[in-house]
């Protein structure tokens, strides 16, 4: 079985519409939207929800004020500053870490585990999806990540499916970390401007560290050819192979608008002629 | 005063806001560029910097010969990032949310605590705008600490932008909750606007005024706006979309001094937040 991971470092460089154009050249795989934070795939694959589970992770600290005999230890402990000074636990500041628990000498402090989210198994016009809704303001989103990595792997193992598209998180740090780990292969979907570039090299640098084999795509290449160029001759020197480019197209757009993939849009763009050619390099590199 | 500059969704303009509307105020602004895992906003603000601080995180260092593998800091640990095995403890530092649990409950006194590098933080200027960014190194995963320590940077007597990741979880959080107001940078399409509902979301729950920006405003369509007039969120600035404008930012610079009469309106939006605030 087979996991590609769609990253990109920058935000709104394209990654779940180039997704979900992939969606629809993709034979046998299982959708995964690891983007749990703010995700996007379910607005055109349209899932219907087969299954729903809440997320449960981290805990919250709870004064119990009529036990509290406001000693002041767990004031002394919290590096977070969530205790106020009339002891309540304010639950954004909480870590979570439960030294406050532990050192109660009263037992006053509860403990109770957060519902940070829930994810889902659902179905699509484009094959299974799993997927998943980090709360507002909730932490653990790379413990979410894992998790819905691990229930998309699950599904095709018991569907027989090869191959896993996942669409991942922008940024370097904790869900993108929990996003990569162990899979066969990155996409890093850049764009051609100074912030596109910059924060391309740093995925590019974070895949190299998880030792997870990085490819690249260049969409809107025609908005600045020199940095098209730069951008290919970084990739060319860290041997990363850059699999296509993308002209600039509000297609995109007008497709999203209507819940659609760029091929379901219109059959014949030249963004959708570039994406085929993208999926048929990337097919051809990962033996798929 | 402090506004937080957010999204929900990446790539919808946060950083040519931040950026513009702080070179567009100049002197006494302070830009603080919060998105620490991948940092933008001197890429365009080029500010010469005059200080680089190296930001660490406290994690536990065990003194084997006071040990007496009682495994008291594995119990405590809620992060599993400490563990008792065999005749040895091995602390997970990657994992460790630096609580400082472990080294309060070892009975032996046998932790003390060392440093883990986060990151950088650099410090510089451009136009008498003082500039501050947050660099996370790469393979590290805990942004929040980082983004605290930028954050710390806050001068009372400036007015300070902060420039956030995008998202909804603990870093947008972190960059947010300071704020005495946030401005949400959006753009007019389905996913702009379900991430956009996600940051108004966090707004609330941190209990700050927030108003809109749209990005590319004419390439999508009109859910955006009525959802604000539901919501009674206020447009305070739309850019349409223009490809001067895309190439202007490829480059690296910027829109207010490429193309002059976006001072203005980048001066009026200032206005607006302003007279909202007070």
């Amino acid at each position: 079985m087979k996991e590609l991971i769609v990253i990109s470092g920058k935000g709104g460089t394209g990654k779940t519409s180039i997704m979900a154009a992939f969606a629809s050249l993709a034979e046998d795989k299982v959708l995964c939207d690891a983007d749990v934070d703010a995700a996007d795939l379910h607005l055109i694959m349209a899932p219907l929800v087969r299954m729903r589970r809440d997320f449960q992770s981290g805990n919250t600290a709870v004064i119990d004020q009529n036990q509290c005999t406001e000693c002041g230890q767990c004031l002394d402990l919290c590096r977070w500053n969530a205790i106020s000074n009339d002891f309540e636990v304010n639950p954004i500041e909480c870590e979570g870490c439960g030294v406050c628990v532990y050192f109660c000498p009263e037992k006053a402090i509860d403990f109770p585990e957060n519902t940070c989210g829930e994810w889902f198994v659902s179905d699509t016009r484009f094959g299974p999806m799993v997927h998943a809704r980090l709360g507002i303001a909730e932490q653990n989103s790379g413990k979410l990540v894992t998790l819905v990595r691990r229930e998309a792997s699950k599904l095709a193992e018991a569907k027989n499916l090869d191959l896993i598209l996942t669409d991942g998180p922008p940024g370097v740090g904790c869900p993108v970390i929990a996003s990569i780990g162990g899979a066969s292969a990155v996409l890093i979907v850049t764009e051609p401007t100074v912030s596109g570039k910059h924060d391309m090299e740093r995925v590019a640098q974070l895949s190299a560290h998880f030792k997870v084999p990085a490819m690249i795509c260049i969409n809107k290449f025609d908005l600045n050819l020199d940095l098209t160029q730069d951008i290919e001759n970084y990739a060319e020197k860290k041997g990363i192979t850059c699999l296509g480019k993308i002209p600039f197209d509000p297609i995109f757009t007008w497709a999203m608008v209507q819940g659609q993939t760029i091929f379901e849009y219109n059959t014949a763009s030249k963004a959708g002629r570039a994406i085929k050619e993208i999926w048929h390099n990337l097919a051809n590199k990962m033996e798929l | 005063m402090i506004i937080s500059i957010a999204s929900g969704k990446g790539g919808t303009g946060k950083t040519t806001v931040a950026t513009n509307l702080a070179l567009s105020l100049g002197a006494a602004v302070q830009l603080l560029d919060c998105d620490v895992e991948e940092p933008n906003a001197h890429l365009f603000i080029h500010p010469v910097f005059d200080q680089t601080k190296t930001v660490t995180a406290p994690v536990p260092e065990i003194d084997m010969n006071k040990c007496t593998l009682c495994g008291k800091c594995g119990e405590i640990c809620q992060f599993k990032a400490i563990v008792v095995v065999g005749q040895t403890v091995l602390p997970f530092e990657e994992l460790c949310h630096s609580c400082g649990g472990c080294m309060a409950v070892c009975p032996e006194d046998a932790i003390t605590e060392k440093s883990r590098e986060l990151g950088v933080i650099q410090k510089g200027y451009r136009n008498g705008i003082e500039f501050i960014h947050g660099k996370l190194r790469v393979g590290e995963a805990m942004s929040p600490p980082l983004i605290k320590k930028v954050l710390a940077y806050t001068d009372p007597a400036k007015f300070t932008i902060v420039d956030a990741p995008p998202g909804t979880s603990c870093p947008v959080i972190e960059s947010m909750k300071k704020a005495n107001f946030v401005l949400l940078v959006t753009e007019p399409t389905p996913f702009g606007l379900y991430d956009l509902k996600l940051a108004v979301g966090a707004a609330k729950i941190l209990n700050i005024p927030c108003g809109l920006v749209i990005n590319r405003s004419d390439l999508g369509d009109d859910n955006v706006k009525a959802y604000a007039d539901r919501e009674n969120l206020p447009v305070l600035m739309e850019i349409p979309f223009d490809r001067q404008i895309a190439e202007t930012y490829s480059r690296g610079e910027m829109i207010v001094e490429v193309m002059p009469e976006w001072k203005e309106k980048f001066l009026k939006l200032y206005e607006k937040v302003k007279h909202l605030v007070t």
